[in-house]
């Protein structure tokens, strides 16, 4: 049990350090800006004592290594900086922005981070049940009708581009036959049920693309674990069908499909910024959408870094698990 | 359960496999009986469709082959007409199955006596608890070391050989009527191998249990068989009980099968010591990181001789094939090649030291670009090597394609997938010849080869060496290829050298005892030969037993 | 909720229907053995599985003649015309043309010749989108807002078959350049991708020691972060460089997405490269004295074509999912070139008038059809280079 633990230490440690080699990417990139913040606050027309205030302000004469240890600092703490457009408009109404009052990224962030969390978990909660009984059907009943029929049908979902199966789904669903809002508007007050209904469409579209990505990947897996000797050995022992997939295939399997369900799930995090787009769906990846497009610089990283670190997070969780579903790592000789 | 007529009868029995949408077949027009009580061997060489066939006595076919005519019937019962639910009550109970590799049929996740009970709580022969004291009465029979204790480790945590014997335990969970043993030895060393067979053969004999063993080794087949049935390409050659065969085979592919062992070298005297070696190998050691892999190797090679490095896997000869090209840098010791020390690293020997050692491998597959024509592959050293363009090249390719008996009208422009097994290994010869060299190490050149090609190979290679005069080391695990071929002889193990000496003198007894225990444990065709050999050495004396008890004196 | 009621209702009802034709087909003796058999060895889930279809081609004959839905019948249409026209492709190739190529047609399934059809017919039309297309790209005429159908009683205009923008440019025009524009820049990203990714795993694998290190984990770290979101943050970036510069939004786009791209073909790179390497014949190479050029292209690369080409296609689908998503999230190709991208978000709204104008509720599925048709296409392909390079049976 010993050598487990370390290899799972080594790899929480790789973790940590990935995060932190990302942190400085992101930090580094941003610094690439033409001028600086100061300069993209306040425009080319701004006068030089009203940038030379503002840079004063958030410190930008400061050295970059001091900056990023001041940026980082603030990320651990929970506070991810002055958002600029907020930082004029609550300049004018005379707020203090920095310490988690209105223009703070944090205080942004928050209600719309549980939304796309939201909306994640729904998409998650239909998906990974669905893709995975489908993967393992299609892999059992390969080259059948059924095999081929999924087969084309998930071709064709992976290709599609995300707001086209949106767009689709919002045609059928939502104007010709309208069972569902095209719209999501979420407030925080709202029923869960009605909730519910509101993130349905943008969660079967991230479950149209996510499934079919997620079954192949089972489908593949299984197949290539039902090609093992040791099945062809249990089937020859005359073991039924379902216990030779049971006791046989599962156990084996199992590290396999974790990593696809993990996969899958960052996969989600990139996925969810155009579908929260289609649906203007109150998430971070509209929220960072927007930003990108105002040049609203603290809150681009702010959401850079926690999309960044839900996907090292998944690949992470992934790595680990199929570590401990391994039978010679956790029996060692 | 009827018991008259045999056990197994099949008749006219077609089997085809799938390549590119296409159907081929790979059994044609087979019959085979076999009796209660009876073992019957099933030989032939890779693509004979041995395994194929003894997986059809199951009424199975793999994935991709299917059973196109013909009927399989099992103590009067047809394995093909019956629904899943019959065929299913038979497979493991009265049917069961040894497969080449116990470490992939295992399965990793469950224990091995976990595996064993499956079949016989599933199939209702006996309760859980029972099956586990059986398994464990099995496991003594089979004398496995600790039979309390070994089924209740994973698969990964035991050995090969025990594997493979706690695997024949499994198929016998059932006490079934029929075993099918598909290669049960073939990945195995021979020591290990022979401590399987013996176990194997003991246990069919106690239980009374019919048997189809497949191999594609005459001298495993006759110990262990009654009769022996050979195939050759999906047909049907001959079959007749296993002395008669062995002793008066009728069909001329047969006889060629058993002429292969016949083939031996004259031995050369050994060179004078004042001769300096081709090759000389000083006191090598070396490591893959931390890991020690030789220690104290020391050999020579002289010219015009071959000498023959002989050891199980893991006992480091092919490392030391590696530290004499410069791959595997030593961390000690040298390498002298015509008395002059080789820098330790490959990077820094000179075009003219690289000429002169050549090396053949044992993977023709591999060792050949499958992108590159004939002509290419082998003109690339001599115009490398030697400087030559052009029709010059050209008619040097020539050559040497005719020194391995290849027409170079024929061959040249083709490439290697478009080549035997038996040819690509002449084109891997002809490479080394490019290079004019002095010395060439063949690593286990012919033991991805059926047998009658593997002997073409051994032949050519005895006559290039009379008329170039080259030394060669031959890396080997088989014994028999050892005999017809070598001069001197070095054993390794576990990374150093046990023995060194001339052929005839090693393989006469006494000798050092590992030395002797590999020796005696290369089956040979005799049927008497593993009988013998168990009442000469004893049960405890053979296998890794022997190797246990050597290591603790 | 009801939605979800009555999905489930549907769901168990085609799996009792899926058990009640096997059981059916069970106690019929049919003429056929094989039928028969075929019904006796049949699966549950086969037989589900047929029910499905079975479900699926009732909708599609309902929306397609009873609610007669645009775009839903354009897509039928399309796809038929398509299949047919498929067939009779796959039909020539088989019969014309050298014993090479009719060998491969013969060995293609229908998907793979409907795939290729649609490539050759995109290609054709991207290389020569100057002269189908009516109109120029830039091109702005009085009429803004027409409705397609080019017919005046409905509010449409001939001389615009698809009806004109909010700017007033012909929508048919813009649709044909997108196809120059999108697949264009999209195939010359991936050509760049392939260049920096294979270059550098092939060192990587070749030369190994602190280089391959050194590559391997700086490509680890740029891995780390969400393709889609990396290349925002660094469109951010590259939008303030460009300044007022639209044209080089676009290359700074490319050099972007060609970068962040070439992580995954390094990856292959690397590992096709590693596997070649471990070959004896690299190694009976390394021992003759060659040197690392010679490795490369002599050994190495002739090895790699078939997986680097199957992985040519996947990336090629990636990189242009990537482009339309950056253009319909309004940061990758800028106006006035005309993209399906950008096409969709400007015509989406359109949708909400599906009910009273079927005809416009079309044109922003059409633009958004046309990226999944080729994706469709070189995934059909790439599969089928996949099945054959294998060469297994599953």
């Amino acid at each position: 049990m010993k050598a487990i633990g370390l290899i799972i230490l080594h790899r929480l440690g790789l973790g940590l350090v990935t995060l932190f080699v990302v942190s400085v990417l992101i930090f580094a990139s941003v610094n690439m800006l033409p001028g600086d913040f100061a300069q993209a606050i306040l425009g080319q027309s701004a006068t030089p004592e009203a940038v030379q205030a503002i840079r004063e302000d958030l410190g930008l004469n400061k050295h970059p290594v001091t900056r990023y240890l001041d940026w980082l600092g603030g990320v651990l703490q929970g506070d991810f900086g002055v958002s600029f457009a907020q930082a004029n408009f609550s300049a004018f109404a005379g707020a203090d922005a920095s310490k988690g009052g209105i223009g703070s990224v944090a205080a942004q962030l928050e209600p719309r981070f549980k939304n796309t969390l939201f909306l994640a978990f729904v998409s998650a909660a239909i998906a990974v049940p669905l893709s995975l009984i489908l993967g393992i059907l299609a892999a059992l009943y390969r080259n059948s009708v059924f095999d081929r029929f999924i087969n084309v049908a998930t071709l064709s979902s992976i290709s599609s581009p995300e707001f086209f199966l949106a767009y689709i789904l919002i045609l059928f669903l939502g104007v010709l036959n309208p069972l569902l809002p095209t719209l999501s508007s979420i407030f925080p007050d709202m029923s869960f049920g009605e909730r519910l209904l509101k993130t349905m469409l943008p969660a079967l579209t991230l479950t149209l693309v996510v499934t079919a990505h997620m079954m192949r990947m089972t489908r593949a897996a299984i197949i290539n674990l039902l090609a093992s000797p040791y099945i062809e050995m249990a089937r020859l022992k005359g073991i039924n069908p379902t216990r030779v997939i049971v006791t046989h295939a599962l156990p084996n399997a199992l590290a396999p499909i974790i990593n696809v369900i993990a996969l899958n799930l960052a996969y989600l995090v990139t996925g969810v910024v155009v579908v929260e787009v289609v649906f203007v769906y109150p998430g971070i990846g509209q929220l960072f959408v927007d930003s990108v497009k105002i040049r609203d610089i603290p809150v681009v990283q702010a959401c850079c870094l926690i999309f960044a670190a839900a996907y090292i997070l998944l690949n992470l969780t992934a790595d680990i698990f199929s570590i401990l579903s391994n039978p010679r790592l956790r029996h060692p000789k | 359960m009827s018991q008259s007529g045999p056990l197994v009868k099949i008749r006219n029995i077609h089997i085809e496999g799938r390549a590119d949408e296409i159907w081929l077949e790979i059994v044609r027009n087979v019959d085979l009986d076999l009796d209660r009580g009876e073992v019957l061997g099933l030989i032939g060489e890779s693509g004979a469709g041995k395994s194929t066939l003894g997986l059809a006595a199951m009424g199975f076919a793999r994935d991709g082959c299917r059973i196109a005519s013909g009927t399989v019937e099992f103590d009067g019962i047809d394995l093909i007409a019956a629904d899943a639910v019959t065929r299913r009550s038979l497979l493991g109970k009265r049917i069961a199955y040894v497969a080449q590799s116990a470490a992939a049929s295992f399965n990793p996740a469950h224990k091995l006596i976990n595996q064993h009970t499956e079949a016989p709580v599933e199939h209702g022969v006996m309760n859980r608890t029972k099956s586990q004291a059986d398994a464990i009465e099995l496991y003594r029979r089979l004398r496995l070391p600790n039979p309390e204790e070994i089924g209740f480790r994973y698969p990964h945590q035991v050995s090969g050989g025990q594997l493979q014997r706690a695997m024949t335990a499994m198929a016998m969970s059932c006490r079934p009527d029929l075993i099918i043993f598909d290669e049960p030895t073939t990945a195995l060393d021979v020591t290990t191998q022979i401590e399987v067979l013996a176990a194997i053969r003991d246990i069919v004999e106690q239980f009374n249990t019919a048997a189809i063993y497949i191999t594609h080794d005459l001298a495993v087949v006759a110990q262990m068989a009654d009769r022996i049935k050979v195939l050759l390409r999906g047909d049907q050659v001959e079959e007749s009980d296993t002395r008669s065969m062995l002793s008066d085979p009728q069909e001329d592919y047969t006889k060629s099968l058993w002429a292969v062992r016949s083939f031996r070298r004259e031995q050369k005297p050994l060179a004078s010591p004042q001769d300096i070696p081709v090759v000389s190998v000083k006191r090598v050691a070396a490591a893959y990181g931390e890991t020690r892999v030789l220690n104290e190797v020391s050999f020579d090679i002289h010219v015009g001789r071959t000498v023959a490095v002989v050891g199980e896997s893991g006992s480091g000869k092919s490392t030391a094939a590696r530290c004499i090209t410069g791959l595997l840098p030593p961390v000690e010791g040298t390498i002298e090649f015509d008395g002059v020390a080789l820098p330790p690293d490959y990077r820094q020997r000179s075009t003219e030291q690289l000429r002169q050692a050549q090396m053949i491998y044992q993977m023709a597959d591999t060792a050949l670009n499958p992108r590159k024509r004939i002509g290419e592959i082998i003109g690339r050293p001599v115009e490398f090597y030697l400087g030559m363009k052009g029709a010059e090249r050209k008619e040097r390719v020539e050559q040497l394609l005719e020194q391995i008996e290849l027409d170079p009208a024929q061959f040249m422009d083709r490439l290697p997938s478009e080549l035997s097994g038996g040819q690509k290994q002449r084109i891997g010869i002809a490479r080394a010849l490019a290079a004019e060299p002095k010395f060439i190490i063949c690593d286990e050149v012919t033991s991805a080869l059926d047998q009658l090609v593997a002997e073409g190979i051994l032949q050519l290679l005895a006559n290039l060496q009379d008329s170039l005069d080259l030394a060669y080391m031959f890396i080997t695990h088989d014994l028999a290829t050892v005999k017809s071929i070598a001069d001197e002889v070095v054993v390794m193990k576990n990374g150093e050298v046990v023995e060194t000496g001339p052929k005839d003198v090693m393989f006469t007894p006494p000798h050092h005892p590992y030395t002797d225990l590999l020796l005696s444990s290369v089956p040979e065709m005799d049927p008497d030969w593993l009988t013998g050999l168990l009442q000469r050495r004893g049960v405890d004396n053979i296998g890794d037993a022997a190797v246990d008890k050597m290591e603790s004196r | 909720m009801n939605i979800v009621i009555s999905l489930i209702l549907w769901i168990v009802g085609i799996c009792v229907a899926g058990w009640v034709f096997r059981a059916v087909g069970q106690r019929i003796r049919f003429p056929s053995e094989r039928l028969n058999i075929y019904f006796r060895d049949m699966p549950l889930m086969v037989g589900i599985g047929f029910m499905f279809g079975i479900v699926s081609l009732y909708f599609v004959f309902h929306f397609y003649f009873i609610e007669k839905v645009t775009f839903f019948v354009w897509a039928v249409q399309g796809f038929v015309v398509f299949a047919i026209s498929a067939w009779l492709f796959l039909m020539l190739g088989r019969n014309v043309g050298t014993q090479m190529s009719r060998k491969l047609f013969r060995e293609m399934p229908a998907t793979a010749s409907f795939g290729l059809l649609i490539i050759i017919i995109y290609s054709l039309v991207a290389v020569f989108a100057g002269a189908i297309a009516p109109y120029g790209q830039e091109e702005i005429f009085e009429k803004i807002n027409v409705l397609p159908g080019g017919d005046p009683a409905t509010g449409g205009d001939p001389r615009f078959l698809l009806g004109t923008d909010q700017l007033g440019r012909d929508l048919l025009s813009r649709l044909i350049f997108g196809a120059q524009n999108t697949v264009g820049i999209a195939f010359l990203t991936t050509c760049l991708a392939f260049l920096i990714g294979t270059t550098l795993g092939f060192l990587a694998a070749t030369l190994g020691g602190w280089f391959d290190q050194f590559t391997s984990r700086a490509i680890d770290a740029l891995m780390a972060i969400p393709q889609l979101i990396f290349a925002l943050l660094l469109m951010t970036i590259a939008t303030a460089w460009a300044g007022s510069n639209k044209g080089l939004i676009t290359v700074y786009m490319i050099v972007i997405i060609a970068v962040l791209d070439s992580t995954r073909v390094f990856r292959l790179a690397r590992a096709v490269g590693l596997n070649i390497v471990v070959m004896d014949y690299i190694e009976a190479a390394k021992l003759r004295g060659e040197k690392l050029s010679y490795l490369i292209f002599r050994e190495i690369l002739p090895n790699a074509y078939a997986p680097l080409l199957a992985e040519f296609g996947l990336r090629f689908c990636f990189v242009f999912l990537t482009i339309a998503a950056l253009s319909f999230l309004g940061i990758g190709i800028q106006p006035p070139l005309a993209d399906w991208g950008t096409m969709v978000r400007d015509l989406s709204q359109f949708i909400n008038f599906a009910v009273f104008s079927p005809l416009t509720a079309a044109l922003p599925l059409m633009a958004a059809g046309a990226i999944a048709l080729l994706t469709v296409a070189v995934n059909f392909v790439v599969d089928w280079m996949l099945h054959r390079s294998s060469g297994l049976k599953e």
